[in-house]
């Protein structure tokens, strides 16, 4: 059967379509061949700055994974701000930030980092959440020779078996939150342990450290069973049954996000942490913790972000001032935006330029104030010393926090600069 | 044993869900033969707008079934809506066409769901009075689990009902069995159809607002289940209600059992038991020969035209693409260079799909193949630039030469399904297989040669590689094989019957692509220096899908079109907005809209059109 097709004809429909395909064509035309920055996103100008801007090209996956990324984003507008309202960098320069989402692909992130390095004459290069999108970044930046500090990826492999001279990485990794986990699970009396840890290299490294180093502290150790539930899809029923049925004393969970919901949901209705003590990664952060509401886990052993509890001065006044400007609490997530952009500046103005090199060379040994205290960047490795608070979750006024926290500081749970060394392919 | 049996009562918990999903998508298109992408943004909806009003209504039984019924209720309508503002107006255009506008709608909705809800997970109320677990055989097991259990074959035995017993459901199905006679004998299809959509899509809300007592609600519910809802639709049979429930059965039980002895193959179970079901039987379960998709173009009515001073043409943009590096900066050129890349990429698929009338929907694998065949080599070989970009090819090629016996022996979704069920599984296998392929951390380092590095010199060389491939694939579509390729599409019995082995064809078709995307693949891999299973994943075979059909896929140029049309625009849109995904996806509805037959095909219609009048 032939149809007359509606645009056989020289409607006016058809000329309609004709002029807006031309504008189209001439707006993508004029998009690809422009070459001039486009307005930076900066805060408003309260300080006269004597010198040129410093850019600063920042790269997330805002939809990829806005639960975390957009209290991240908070996080550095707010530093961004401070920073600015006292004078901005060097002393003499205001710091601008360009911002760009990466999609949750490596690729698109690629290409974007080029954007911002072409384009928008970015000095120096920050962000990144997933760690296959930070080790691209990483790679990007040692081959385009630009400063990049990884704010959020987990992965050992950025600062130690792939890490290069101009990559930076602030979070604690999934090596020292494990080491920070199995300092406490050492303490407990189980014997038989299970594992669940969603299916890709942040989960298996985090259950590969779990495991080596707790039969080193605990040769009496065994691990019964082990689940690996596709990231995002975990089947919740039937995971939880499988690991019941291995009758173990103890669980290390490492799964996060809407798994660890479910996760929680169907082992609570199945018994599953009856008589049983569960330690898990990342758990105790608001971002995975407050969405469960009073049917967050009771008395697990968790790393996470007890922020109204934390009151030292700096953090206090970094807590007052976020809940000020954005009317929402802080999430573990803001606190590394934060962070990650007090280190930038900190590193241009200790480099007294905004050249590559010397941002490099002033961010290795840089030390500097965060609202966790002093963090400095190892210059032996390249991981900053900021570190988590590992504690026991509990609910209180029906909703999950914790107690009974430290803070572990990261300095503490990393191998000494001659090992982590060796750890990095030579420059 | 009591342990096996609640494990097995897990797997049918998870069964149901599935069912519920899958169902209202075999009816959609069993009925309007749409591919609706934008199932698993019902889906979503459906659960946001269940927790919304589960938080407010669901502190009793009758508030929490009543929420749940109105999310269902309200996505039907929003389906409803879908049919009539959108794929009403494209059922004249080639039968993928709608495919497109779904997709835009599907961005649309990611969009406006977290523009609407907020970017967090929301964990919603258990639902009221079924809060609790009982204990079956000492195994504690929900009651809202066992409830869920109850409803699959509720729902089933429902809309048999609906079918069998009811003057709608009579007329639904003699249009699923015979479009055009069931309207020629004066039944409007326009209503049938709207009704169709309000129903399947009715269907995904229910399944969504019944996942809120179970898990959180989240942004990237949508991409999760619409996959697996194809999959249980394909695996039971198209337009099969008790296929696609055994399917998901089966599914259900896999996935309970298949964790118990090799807890890793979460990622790729259910495509492995689809490919195995595929492979041995062409239909599905108990999907039946005749309620078979027309392949593509089936409205096609200028074939494919060689177009005036076609080699001119070329030429001359080839001579102006050549000349870009004199004007363009760095970052221009970057982007230059991956719109040629994709446009390959896009041509390959075109040469399926237009030329052959086969619906990839794993291309990806191919690229990725390609991307991988380079990094590969580059890494555990050490290889210089140009064996590796040889090797992308090569590799790319050999797995299409194996997938291609298999995939060619399907036609229709089934062909498609089968094609993206063997991308999954060669993309679990480089997201699995550490040791050589660096997991999902990827390999890096994949930087071209000292000589191809500048910005303009890699352009060039990206340049002269693609412009000769598409140049091959031209040239194949106007030879004796292509002309053999489109009449196995047109006519697959006649094609026959003059002496053509079109499956041959088809199977050489399928290894040409393969290479050509492949080509592509390394291409891009030394572009941009690394590479990672997202190359070979689901986004990238829509990608290129997309590229193709808004083109258009009745001109050899369409996806050369598309591919720069849709790279150019997500690029730039995505660094001015954060909200780009609803700035594209209205884009892509406003295309689908304006231009039903993509873009080409709306220029080379113009142009006929003016050529008409001056005559």
């Amino acid at each position: 059967m032939k149809h007359r097709h509606p645009t056989a004809s020289p409607t006016a429909k058809s000329l309609l379509s004709a002029a807006l395909f031309a504008a189209l064509a001439a707006a993508l035309a004029a998009a690809v061949l422009t070459t001039g920055p486009a307005a930076a996103e900066s805060a408003k100008e309260p300080v006269k700055f004597s010198g040129a801007p410093v850019r600063v090209g920042e790269i997330n996956s805002y939809t990829g994974l806005p639960a975390f990324t957009i209290p991240y984003r908070q996080g550095w507008q707010l530093a961004l701000e401070e920073i600015n309202a006292q004078g901005g960098v060097i002393g003499c320069c205001e710091l601008q930030v360009v911002s760009r989402d990466d999609a949750g692909k490596p690729d698109d992130a690629v290409r974007v980092a080029q954007e911002l390095v072409t384009n928008e004459a970015v000095d120096v290069l920050a962000g990144t959440y997933f760690s296959h999108i930070g080790l691209a970044v990483a790679d990007f930046a040692a081959r385009n020779k630009v400063p990049f500090v990884a704010a959020e990826p987990l992965t050992d492999a950025i600062t130690w078996a792939k890490g290069n001279r101009y990559t930076f990485r602030l979070r604690p990794s999934t090596y020292m939150q494990a080491a920070m986990l199995v300092e406490e699970a050492a303490k407990l009396p189980a014997k038989r342990w299970a594992t669940v840890a969603p299916n890709y290299e942040y989960g298996q490294s985090a259950v590969a450290w779990f495991k080596q180093l707790l039969k080193e502290k605990r040769p009496d150790v065994e691990f019964v069973a082990e689940q690996w539930p596709a990231q995002g899809k975990l089947e919740a029923g039937p995971t939880v049954q499988a690991l019941a049925a291995a009758k173990p004393d103890a669980i290390f969970n490492v799964t996060f996000g809407a798994d660890l919901a479910k996760f929680v949901r169907e082992g609570e209705g199945r018994g599953l942490f009856r008589n049983r003590k569960v330690v898990s990664l990342l758990t105790g952060e608001p971002e995975y913790l407050e969405p469960m509401k009073d049917e967050a886990p009771e008395g697990w052993i968790v790393t996470g972000y007890p922020w109204e509890q934390i009151d030292t001065p700096a953090h206090k006044a970094f807590v007052a001032a976020y809940t000020a400007r954005f009317k929402e609490s802080p999430k573990a997530g803001s606190i590394v935006g934060y962070t990650t952009m007090k280190a930038v500046a900190a590193a241009i103005t200790k480099a007294k330029s905004s050249n590559a090199e010397p941002i490099v060379d002033a961010l290795a040994g840089l030390t500097f104030d965060s609202p966790v205290g002093p963090v400095t960047f190892r210059a032996s490795d390249h991981q900053a010393t900021m570190g988590t608070y590992v504690g026991t979750t509990t609910v209180k006024d029906g909703r999950g926090t914790m107690k009974d926290w430290h803070y572990a500081d990261g300095a503490n749970y990393l191998p000494p600069d001659d090992v982590a060394r060796k750890m990095r392919p030579a420059e | 044993m009591s342990f096996l049996l609640v494990q097995a009562l897990s797997g049918l918990a998870t069964a149901a869900t599935l069912f519920l999903v899958s169902s209202g998508l075999t009816i959609v298109f069993g009925v309007t033969r749409i591919v609706n992408f934008a199932h698993g943004s019902f889906y979503m909806v459906g659960a946001y707008a269940g927790w919304s009003l589960i938080e407010r209504f669901g502190g009793t039984p009758a508030g929490f079934w009543g929420s749940v019924a109105a999310a269902a209720l309200a996505m039907g309508v929003l389906g409803a809506a879908m049919e009539i503002g959108l794929l009403r107006r494209l059922y004249r255009s080639p039968e993928l066409f709608q495919l497109l506008g779904t997709f835009g709608v599907v961005l649309v909705v990611q969009d406006l769901t977290a523009w609407a809800w907020g970017p967090e997970d929301l964990l919603g109320r258990r639902a009221s009075g079924l809060k609790g677990s009982i204990d079956i055989l000492d195994q504690p097991f929900p009651l809202y689990d066992l409830v869920l259990i109850g409803l699959g074959p509720l729902v089933l035995g429902l809309l048999w009902l609906l079918f069998n017993r009811t003057r709608w459901g009579t007329l639904v199905r003699a249009a699923t069995q015979d479009r055009e006679m069931t309207s020629a004998l004066g039944v409007d299809p326009a209503r049938l159809f709207t009704g169709v959509l309000f129903l399947g899509c009715a269907l995904a809300g229910l399944g969504g607002a019944l996942q809120v007592p179970r898990e959180a609600v989240t942004l990237q519910m949508d991409v999760a289940i619409v996959v697996e809802a194809f999959v249980v639709v394909v695996v039971g049979g198209m337009g099969s209600l008790t296929g696609a429930f055994l399917a998901s059965l089966l599914i259900g039980q896999l996935q309970a059992f298949g964790i118990l002895v090799f807890p890793q193959i979460t990622l790729v179970i259910v495509f492995l038991f689809m490919a195995v079901v595929l492979v041995l039987r062409p239909h599905g379960l108990l999907g039946r020969a005749e309620e078979m998709p027309p392949t593509a173009p089936a409205t096609v009515t200028v074939p494919l035209s060689r177009g005036r001073h076609a080699g001119v043409w070329a030429l001359a943009l080839l001579a102006v693409m050549a000349a870009a590096p004199l004007v363009a900066g760095d970052y221009a050129l970057i982007l230059l260079t991956e719109v040629v890349i994709l446009a390959l990429f896009a041509a390959s698929l075109h040469l399926l799909i237009g030329l052959g009338g086969l619906v990839s929907f794993g291309h990806a694998a191919w690229f990725g193949l390609g991307a991988y065949g380079s990094a590969l080599l580059v890494k555990h070989m050490d290889a210089p630039m140009p064996l590796a970009l040889a090797g992308a090819p090569v590799l790319a090629g050999l797995g299409a030469l194996v997938a291609g016996w298999f995939c060619v022996r399907r036609s229709g979704l089934y062909f498609a399904m089968l094609t993206l069920a063997f991308a999954q599984i060669v993309w679990s296998i480089a997201f699995q297989w550490y040791a050589v392929t660096g997991g999902d951390n990827g390999i890096l380092g994949v930087w071209p040669s000292a000589w191809a590095a500048g910005k303009a010199a890699y352009y060039w060389l990206t340049l002269a590689l693609c412009g000769g491939a598409l140049w091959l694939l031209r040239r194949a579509a106007f030879a004796p094989f292509g002309y053999a390729l489109r009449a196995g599409r047109d006519s697959g019995l006649r094609a026959e019957s003059v002496g053509i082995d079109v499956r041959r064809f088809q199977w050489m078709a399928f290894v040409l692509a393969g290479a050509a995307a492949g080509l592509a693949g390394g291409l891009y891999a030394f572009a941009k220096g690394s590479v990672f299973p997202t190359l070979l994943a689901v986004p990238q075979s829509v990608d290129a899908l997309v590229m193709v059909l808004m083109g258009g896929i009745q001109t050899v140029a369409g996806p050369l079109a598309g591919a720069a049309v849709f790279h150019l625009l997500e690029s730039e849109v995505m660094s001015m907005t954060d909200w780009w995904r609803l700035v594209l996806g209205l884009i892509i509805v406003a295309l689908v809209l304006v231009f039903p037959k993509g873009i080409v095909g709306f220029l080379s219609g113009l142009r006929s059109s003016f050529g008409r009048r001056r005559a």
